[in-house]
């Protein structure tokens, strides 16, 4: 069982801040590191895997500082966002180099349970340089998981991997988090975090946006006041019937559409079908406008 | 110590690429060169020293350090690969070490020997002379080396400012300035050479004691520097 502490860790480049005064705890389970693209995750995952001084504040495993701390590579297993690997080498040649740098007593069997574990049996005979990009995402797990580290650190793991293989990742980060380690894996998808981590770390530009279990963090997000576009069979009458409940504060009308702002989508996901089968209204349409990731990340940091 | 695991990682890395080939021409076309010349000149006084010295010795050898010590390296903190390797509980003094001494390996096999072999291919009958080359361009691919994966550590640009460096102030300024001559790798190691070989044309600005001085701080303070550099090497992709 080991815990990633990041106390008040700030990292700038020049006159540019990447992480912003960040304070988290990262214990076992999985947790998903969440930002849109550029938001430091790379930079958080950098320093707790001790290749990036933080400018300010600590980053300790298990209380010990990880930078300038080779000893602490005996428990992390990183899966770094780099493509290169030794390519090379075949699979079972890489992921059994690394059992080897890693002092193990058994490296051949160690790897080849590794390989096992992500299921590279077939390729693993290979050289790296012929696989696909999930492949070599596969090939890449099992190297960081050849001494069975307590800590698992993954960058952007799911991309370029098909959808079979996204879900064969995530049954595994699963299994590891059951265990008892600790993972912790970087995406700027919310549905991929949502469907693995048990623990969501929210990061926007550089600051921590938010904490929280998976359900805390859906809350937070569709909490927030959206921007939703009607279309009906009666545009103007739906509008003055939706503006005088408290679940919208606006109601904007034009030729082709209505658009409502919501404070409160579970009483407005209620209300309107009610209130148009009162009223005798068809719907034609009733999508969110502004569903993006980027809409509901710049929410959570305004309301900061 | 040397770990075998690093030791094949760094060879695999070394000649899997196409730089690799650089190490077989560079020393081929040299040899190649001295056959050519030991079959068509008459008179051979003094080719053997020339050849040896001024393609062999400062130019060849650089070069193959340059590719070997650069290559040992550089090309995995350059792709990023190195982060297999310092993700490791291994000390990182044993990181550049290990490296430092596959790259005078190389250096030996394709830059010591083909100087020798060329030697003896030059002027069959002078085999110290030929022997003092290989002893003088070891010393000299072991200094070498220990600049070049300093370099590495160093700057991401450690191939330009590594050729610059064997291009102009060991093969052009080393031989030929006065001043550059006292504080260049080449002449040290010719100070060793002419100690070894009793030939006139063979001669060092630099006494030898200094240069062995020389040679071993030079080595010692960049294998230091290398392996300070890289206990502190930044890895990060800037998001």
């Amino acid at each position: 069982m080991s815990t990633i502490r990041i106390s008040r860790v700030s990292r700038w480049y020049g006159n540019v801040v990447a992480v912003n005064d960040v304070t988290m705890r990262i214990g076992p389970g999985v947790t998903g590191l969440l930002g849109p693209n550029g938001a430091g995750k790379s930079t958080l995952i950098s320093m707790m895997a001790g290749f990036l001084p933080p400018s300010t504040g600590t980053v300790t495993l298990d209380d010990v500082p990880v930078w300038k701390n080779e000893s602490a590579y005996s428990q992390i297993g990183l899966v770094p966002e780099t493509e290169a690997v030794y390519d090379t080498l075949t699979g079972t040649d890489f992921v059994r180099a690394n059992a080897e740098l890693h002092g193990l007593a058994s490296p051949g069997p160690a790897a080849a349970l590794a390989i096992a574990v992500v299921a590279m049996e077939e390729a693993a005979g290979r050289r790296i340089s012929t696989y696909s990009k999930g492949m070599k995402q596969r090939i890449k797990m099992a190297a960081a998981l050849v001494h069975e580290p307590s800590v698992l650190l993954l960058d952007e793991p799911f991309n370029g991997m098909d959808p079979r293989q996204r879900l064969h990742l995530m049954d595994l980060l699963r299994k590891m988090g059951a265990d008892g380690r600790t993972v912790l894996f970087s995406s700027h998808i919310l549905e991929e975090v949502q469907q693995v981590a048990t623990h969501i770390e929210v990061v926007v530009s550089g600051r921590h946006a938010a904490s929280g279990d998976y359900r805390a963090i859906r809350t937070l997000m569709t909490d927030r006041p959206m921007l939703y576009r009607l279309r009906s069979s009666d545009d103007r009458r739906l509008a003055s019937a939706l503006i005088g409940d408290p679940c919208t504060t606006g109601a904007d009308l034009d030729a082709s559409a209505l658009q409502v702002q919501v404070v409160d989508f579970e009483r407005f996901s209620k209300l309107v079908p009610g209130l148009a089968r009162d009223l005798g209204i068809r719907l034609l349409e009733v999508s969110p406008t502004d569903e993006s990731l980027e809409s509901v990340f710049s929410y959570l940091v305004g309301r900061r | 110590m040397i770990v075998r695991t690093i030791v094949r990682l760094t060879l695999a890395t070394l000649f899997g690429h196409r730089r690799g080939l650089l190490l077989y021409i560079l020393p081929g076309v040299f040899v190649g060169l001295c056959v050519l010349l030991a079959f068509t000149v008459d008179d051979k006084s003094g080719l053997a020293p020339a050849m040896l010295q001024q393609l062999g010795l400062a130019v060849i050898l650089p070069l193959v350090a340059l590719i070997a010590g650069t290559g040992a390296i550089a090309t995995e903190i350059d792709d990023g690969s190195i982060v297999y390797l310092l993700s490791k509980p291994i000390k990182r003094s044993t990181i550049i070490l290990t490296k430092a001494a596959v790259a005078v390996g190389v250096i030996l096999v394709l830059g010591v020997v083909p100087i020798v072999v060329s030697g003896l291919i030059l002027d069959p009958g002078d085999a110290q002379t030929a022997a003092a080359f290989g002893v003088g361009a070891l010393a000299a691919g072991i200094a070498y080396t220990a600049i070049f994966v300093a370099l590495s550590v160093m700057s991401s640009s450690a191939v330009t400012i590594g050729l610059l460096y064997s291009l102009l102030w060991e093969s052009v300024l080393g031989q030929y300035v006065d001043g550059v001559k006292v504080l260049s790798v080449q002449q040290w190691s010719l100070a060793i050479i002419q100690r070894l070989t009793d030939l006139p044309s063979v001669t060092s600005d630099v006494k030898l004691p200094i240069s062995l001085i020389l040679l071993t701080a030079v080595t010692t303070a960049a294998l230091c520097l290398a392996i300070t550099r890289l206990r502190t090497l930044i890895l990060s992709t800037a998001d």
